[in-house]
């Protein structure tokens, strides 16, 4: 087990330098006059090169690069060309704005899911049509539109929810709570839908099984039989679909994050690719892409705490 | 190993025509139809460029010469549907082409030479898959160009690892099969296998995962229009609803119309999809509903049975809904076991016998339709049983054996959970009492170490240990009748006349009737009191185990006993009785 997790952690470190470097190299090749984007089309030349001097854009871009590893692997992501902000601190204000609506989506999808799934394995008939005809429908249709659709339906005609802006969870719970939902319920729809046809997938496997039969003739109550033995054993196959589904989640967090005014990693990641600045934008992929390997590392280590086989050896 | 008859590839116009007989389909396809027209048509349509401003017509109501109204900054919001229609198209187009170009060959030479390119192609796919398209495409756009076409493109590159892994997997299950081996020995070249053999599979999942594809970068292609990337000369659904949102509170409407396109797009290309896979008969499996309970087929009085009588069966019928008609398997099988007897239902493969001891335990899949003109239990009416009258009988009347131990016990939980639970449920016993219980168990059906075994997982002890814990399991409730399913087929020569012994000494020291389903004669002789032997569904002949050996009377009963005892006597003349058990470290 100890091994398996250093090879994951390993292999996840490989990951987050491989895009991080993938990136660089897009940004930092594209021979546009940053400085001059900067500054503007007025801005004379000299303060023009002195602006390219001042960003080091004057270097050759190996040294560059590696300028960039040296100070990211201390943890320091940079600043950006525009505002002089330091990446650090913009990532640390927008973080917690994302992850809590994308775990709060994972949440509800994870929950809704295993609900759904469970209910169409086991009732069959027009239960699990009706989960599976929903499910092709919750996948399909992007998130964006689903937010779209809930602000102008509760949030601008009822005004049930706000439909922007973000209050921290520090500030007030309650508060927190009601600015995150309606994101996190359009950003849900897609995972609770992909993950729910894992689980019924899988539930229709463990029912059929050998042992849920010995189970049964042992007279074991159906919610017993169900609830503790089928959906534990189905449990590690839904998980590596929630771990998929996550990485969708933060692509559609992007999207949504618009959508309801939220000053999350998607708004600060768009803006950057709006006027082009790559310390931003390298810093907000490289962070993305650590959750993403972090999280999958968890719902590894989830997989084998369900997995006896994996878990005793 | 029997050569394997491959499905021909589905015809392509038989597929069309199967799915035009479907409204849905029909329904999805005009949406894509009317797509295309208004893509190609756009001109003719209107007669407004998509870009073209004029201040006085910004949020006009819809007219005559604005059908749909002006946007937020005076442009005609028909004009830039149509040309965004013309947008999605192509974008949704140009991903699935790049995805296939990609995902396809690659998928191809992965799954079909497998080696160092697939280790290499698969590691780049995890790569790709691990990053966020939608940031991907941030950066993409912000570094390479603003055109969303360039966008485009760009995601079928993200996308190509689904088609490349769909690819790979067909290839490889097609690889797997035998003929293509046949087809390599034959001396057909690698390029000619894969036309010939490969391709013909790959089409049909293909096809439902280019609507995918398409309907995806759809979606994420208005999505980056949406964030007001993109260049503003190119009209998109997108780019609407990102004006549309910024009027919100004046003008929700407009809204309406490339949401709806664009929703409608995407349902209709998915949807297409999924009949794509109805048709080709590749859907996900239908669930039964939850089965009903066994019906009386007759309203036969319950007659007196002997005192000493356990089970009455009587006109026992299960039969499975086929696509021809229903498919009979038990047909009008009546039995009896009285108490402390041991009944064996003796039979080949197919005949029904595991059918009519499952249908007594009321566990047959939820398919099956089972009838009976009587089935008592000890003087209870088994037919019409509730589910949880059924419960409190299962494991405390009814013990069952199964025949493969190790997937009879569920991975996931210790042995010693899985004999506690039913035993706290039936006896009604604390935890603490339970454990006691369950470890006496273990060590008298034989097992060395119990508290070691009941700390287990199933996947830490053997074959033989875990049909011990499954005997223990059984017997855990003091059930008075046990049904044994060929519980010892799945076993070690050597273990197998153990685990018979231990089951025979069980059985006499609590006095339980037991029936006992086998094909094995050997079994037979070993422990049966009175044999029924089934053919096709139905007892062909009844009697004492003795004078089955001695007379069989009926002729497919002597050709059993010919096919099992020919060459050596039964394995009941080597026994020794009263032998003390032995320990098994199989």
């Amino acid at each position: 087990m100890l091994v398996f997790l250093f090879r994951r952690i390993a292999a996840g470190a490989v990951l987050v330098v491989v895009v991080a470097t993938a990136t660089f190299l897009l940004l930092n090749l594209t021979g546009t006059d940053v400085a001059r984007n900067v500054l503007g089309e007025t801005a004379s030349r000299s303060a023009v090169t002195a602006k390219s001097h001042e960003l080091g854009l004057d270097q050759p871009l190996v040294e560059r690069y590696w300028h960039w590893v040296e100070q990211a692997a201390q943890g320091n992501l940079g600043s950006s060309w525009f505002t002089g902000d330091s990446v650090n601190q913009s990532l640390m204000d927008t973080l917690p704005v994302t992850l809590s609506v994308v775990l709060t989506g994972l949440l509800i999808a994870a929950v809704l899911s295993v609900a759904l799934g469970a209910a169409a394995a086991l009732r069959g008939g027009w239960v699990d049509r009706a989960v599976q005809f929903a499910a092709v429908l919750g996948t399909a249709v992007p998130s964006f539109l689903i937010a779209l659709v809930l602000v102008v339906t509760l949030a601008v005609q009822l005004g049930w929810l706000p439909a922007t802006g973000y209050v921290a969870l520090g500030t007030s719970a309650t508060d927190w709570f009601r600015s995150i939902i309606l994101p996190a319920v359009s950003l849900a729809v897609a995972a609770t839908a992909a993950t729910a046809m894992q689980v019924r997938g899988a539930m229709i496997d463990v029912l059929r099984a050998d042992f849920v039969r010995t189970l049964r003739s042992r007279g074991l109550s159906t919610r017993s039989v169900v609830f503790k033995h089928a959906l534990r054993n189905a449990a590690p196959p839904a998980l590596t679909v929630i771990a998929l589904q996550f990485i969708g989640l933060i692509s559609g967090a992007v999207v949504v994050e618009k959508v309801f005014g939220l000053p999350g990693i998607g708004t600060l990641a768009n803006s950057a690719a709006v006027r082009g600045d790559a310390p931003v934008l390298l810093g907000t992929v490289v962070v993305t892409v650590g959750i993403v390997v972090a999280v999958n590392l968890l719902l590894d280590i989830a997989y084998g705490w369900l997995n006896p086989k994996v878990r005793v050896s | 190993m029997t050569a394997v008859e491959f499905p021909p590839a589905p015809k392509r116009d038989g597929l069309v025509r199967r799915a035009l007989r479907d409204p849905l389909a029909v329904g999805c396809l005009v949406v894509l139809a009317l797509l295309i027209v208004a893509s190609l048509a756009a001109p003719l349509l209107t007669g407004y460029e998509p870009d073209h401003s004029v201040m006085a017509d910004t949020l006009a109501p819809m007219s005559g010469s604005h059908p749909l109204g002006g946007d937020g900054v005076g442009r005609d919001v028909l004009s830039r549907l149509l040309y965004g229609g013309r947008t999605s198209l192509v974008g949704g187009t140009l991903a699935v082409l790049v995805a296939f170009a990609v995902g396809g060959p690659l998928g191809l030479i992965s799954g079909f030479y497998r080696g160092w390119f697939d280790a290499v192609a698969g590691w780049i796919v995890n790569v790709i898959m691990a990053v966020p398209a939608i940031i991907v495409m941030l950066v993409v756009m912000a570094a390479v160009s603003q055109d969303l076409n360039v966008a485009m493109v760009v995601l079928g590159v993200i996308m190509a690892p689904m088609v490349f892994r769909l690819i790979r997997a067909s290839v490889i299950a097609v690889r797997e099969e035998l003929y293509v081996d046949a087809a390599r020995v034959s001396g057909l070249g690698d390029g000619r296998i894969m036309r010939r053999h490969v391709l013909p599979v790959v089409i049909a999942p293909s096809l439902i995962q280019a609507t995918q594809v398409f309907a995806v970068a759809i979606g994420i292609q208005a999505g980056l229009a949406f964030l007001g990337l993109g260049k503003a000369s190119q009209a998109s659904w997108g780019a609407m609803l990102g004006d549309a949102f910024t009027n919100i509170y004046n003008a929700p409407a407009l809204l309406v119309w490339p949401g709806a396109a664009m929703g409608l797009t995407i349902l209709a290309s998915s949807l297409l999809g999924n009949v794509v896979r109805d048709a080709l008969g590749t859907a996900e499996p239908r669930v039964v509903r939850r089965r009903k309970r066994v019906e009386r087929r007759a309203a036969a009085p319950v007659a007196e049975a002997p005192a000493d009588r356990l089970l009455t069966v009587a006109g026992l019928r299960v039969g499975y809904p086929k696509p021809g008609g229903d498919k009979t398997v038990v047909d009008g099988v009546s039995l009896t076991v009285a108490r402390g007897e041991v009944l064996g239902l003796v039979g080949e493969s197919g005949s029904g016998k595991s059918q009519t001891a499952f249908s007594v335990l009321g566990l047959l899949p939820n398919e099956a339709e089972v009838t009976a003109d009587r089935m008592v239990f000890d003087g209870k009416d088994l037919l019409g049983l509730d589910l949880a009258a059924l419960n409190a009988l299962r494991g405390r009347g009814i013990g069952y054996i199964p025949q493969e131990p190790m997937s009879n016990l569920d991975p996931c939980f210790r042995i010693g959970s899985q004999l506690v639970e039913p035993m706290r449920k039936h006896l009604g016993l604390s935890r603490a009492e339970a454990r006691a219980k369950a470890l006496e168990l273990l060590a008298r059906v034989g097992i060395p170490d119990p508290e070691r075994v009941f700390r287990s997982y199933p996947h830490q002890i053997s074959g033989g240990m875990a049909q011990r814990v499954l005997i223990a399991g059984a017997v855990s409730c003091d059930p008075r009748l046990l049904i044994a399913d060929e519980p010892t087929t799945a076993l070690d020569v050597t273990v197998q006349a153990e685990v018979l012994d231990l089951m025979r000494s069980l059985q006499q020291e609590r006095e339980m009737g037991m029936i006992l389903v086998t094909h094995d004669f050997g079994v037979v002789a070993d422990i049966c009191d009175r044999v029924a032997v089934m053919q096709k569904g139905r007892i062909v002949e009844t009697a004492p185990a003795r004078q089955i050996f001695a007379a069989p009377e009926h002729g497919y009963t002597r050709m059993l006993l010919d096919s099992t005892l020919e060459g050596g006597p039964a394995r009941g003349d080597l026994r020794v009785p009263d032998k003390p058990l032995k320990e098994v470290t199989s």
